[in-house]
């Protein structure tokens, strides 16, 4: 090996180790938990977020993190992937509709809960397809994020008006009942979602990977969230749906995203296995 | 070469399809390697990439799945609108974040992460294509003391990517299709 490719490989050797130290003292300051995350993926984000905030190493953005609490924010923004749509992946939402949603009737009343909800997109699109099957009243949604400043978007409800396009088209794809217009108001470049959409919603943070059970829920959808984690945070949120749902309880997950890999495979049962919709086993 | 190769990375975009048929399908069964490949495919198009090669093949292809074990003799190809990459463990990670120079997958995420997780026994190829994807990739499986192998844009469908890869590696081998075809039978 030429001397280059070892000074490359130490170096390379140097900022894993760097970037173990920044996510353990994110941890240790702040609680928040990515050491269990796909590395990968993390790590291509915080090089980023190291170039963006203009840090020459990551120990110095560790220093930096660690004694002024303006930088989580701005940390938690490159860590956590905020890329949603409404309605996304239409033929999901066409199976909740279509195949659960005939259960979900026999319930006097229902919680769902929404982990992972980003600025609010997956939730709408659940509470409006609650709303056209008129399950809406008897249910409560829950809808949990650990990105503060994603909550508080939801909880506004307003999207760019650029957006709306694709989530109409979506939302018909999905079967919806009625025009997405009918659920939002549109000036000023954006739209603005009814408020009477999050009379039954309640938001909280939340997170899979460090706090616990959520309740009796009928319905967990959990979507593009669990391929962001590793086994083992995988495992332990999987471990946790299974503990927050009642028996026989229905768990969707994201398109590419499923038990085939888990330890936790065994608590649940395929249910619309091409859109990996799970049901809670019996025993 | 300054290790025992452990994996192959194929980027390709346009003109893949005839570019990948030129070269999988020559792979012997007991092939020793994986393969991850990232071809660039429109979003909403149901991928029926895995399954047109399958056929082809005397090698195993997939489409990857999130958390898969990589094994030997194994062709995976990234599935549409997702990144494939792979991890220090040695399993694939699909992620949605945003799209990089407008591709999701993208050749730069897959080599970036191929890179970081195999060093140098990766080997790294940059195929047919119309944009720059794969050339900051290559660069950094250079780094790293990976092998880089081009194919020759004169011969390309398209010249710009191997061409873009090629400036940002000099050092790269430029070959053309069969040779690479014939480099992967040898190692
Ligand atoms: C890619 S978005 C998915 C949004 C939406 N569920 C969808 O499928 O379109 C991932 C979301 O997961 C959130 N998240 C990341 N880690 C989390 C954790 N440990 N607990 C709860 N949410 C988390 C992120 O903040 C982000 O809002």
């Amino acid at each position: 090996m030429d001397a280059a490719v070892t000074d490359d490989l130490a170096h390379e050797r140097t900022e894993d180790i760097e970037i173990r130290l920044l996510l353990d003292a994110l941890y240790y300051r702040y609680h928040y938990d990515f050491r269990d995350y796909a590395m990968a993926s993390i790590k291509r984000r915080l090089r980023q977020g190291r170039q963006q905030l203009g840090f020459a190493s990551f120990s110095a953005m560790q220093d930096a993190l660690m004694r002024d609490p303006d930088m989580l924010p701005r940390l938690l923004g490159f860590l956590t992937v905020q890329v949603s749509e409404m309605f996304r992946d239409p033929s999901y939402f066409r199976a909740i509709r279509e195949k659960v949603v005939p259960h979900l009737r026999t319930y006097p009343s229902l919680k769902v809960w929404i982990a992972g909800c980003s600025a609010g997109e997956e939730l709408y699109s659940m509470v409006i397809l609650f709303r056209e099957e008129g399950l809406e009243e008897r249910t409560l949604f829950y809808a949990t994020d650990i990105n503060q400043e994603a909550l508080r978007a939801a909880d506004t409800g307003i999207f760019s008006l650029d957006r709306i396009p694709l989530f109409t088209e979506n939302h018909r794809k999905s079967g919806g009942r009625h025009s997405l217009s009918e659920y939002y108001h549109a000036a000023y470049g954006r739209a603005s979602f009814d408020k009477s959409l999050r009379r039954k919603v309640v938001f909280s943070d939340h997170s899979l990977v460090t706090d616990a059970v959520f309740g009796e829920m009928h319905l967990i959808s959990c979507r593009n969230v669990l391929i962001y984690f590793n086994r083992s945070a995988q495992d332990r949120a999987l471990g946790l749906f299974e503990g927050s749902l009642v028996r026989k309880g229905f768990l969707g997950l994201g398109a590419k995203e499923s038990l085939r890999f888990s330890s936790q495979a065994g608590s649940f049962v395929d249910f619309v296995r091409e859109e990996k919709i799970y049901q809670r086993s019996a025993q | 070469m300054t290790a025992r190769s452990e994996a192959v990375v194929i980027g390709a975009s346009a003109g893949a399809l005839e570019a990948l048929s030129a070269i999988l399908p020559q792979l012997p069964a007991g092939f020793r390697l994986p393969i991850m490949v990232v071809v660039h495919v429109p979003a909403d198009k149901q991928s029926v990439l895995a399954e047109l090669f399958q056929n082809k093949c005397l090698v195993e292809v997939r489409e990857a799945e999130d958390k898969e074990p990589i094994t030997g003799g194994t062709v995976y190809f990234a599935p549409p609108d997702y990144h494939l990459l792979v991890e220090m463990d040695r399993t694939l990670s699909l992620s949605s974040d945003e799209p990089v120079l407008f591709s999701r997958p993208s050749i730069d995420v897959l080599f970036e992460s191929a890179a970081d997780a195999y060093g140098s026994a990766l080997i790294a190829i940059v195929l047919t294509g119309a944009n720059q994807d794969g050339a900051h990739g290559l660069s950094t499986v250079v780094d790293l003391g990976g092998t880089a192998l081009v194919q020759n844009p004169d011969e390309a469908f398209a010249s710009a990517m191997p061409e873009a890869a090629i400036v940002l590696c000099p050092d790269a081998q430029v070959m053309s299709l069969s040779a690479i075809a014939e480099y992967l039978r040898e190692v």
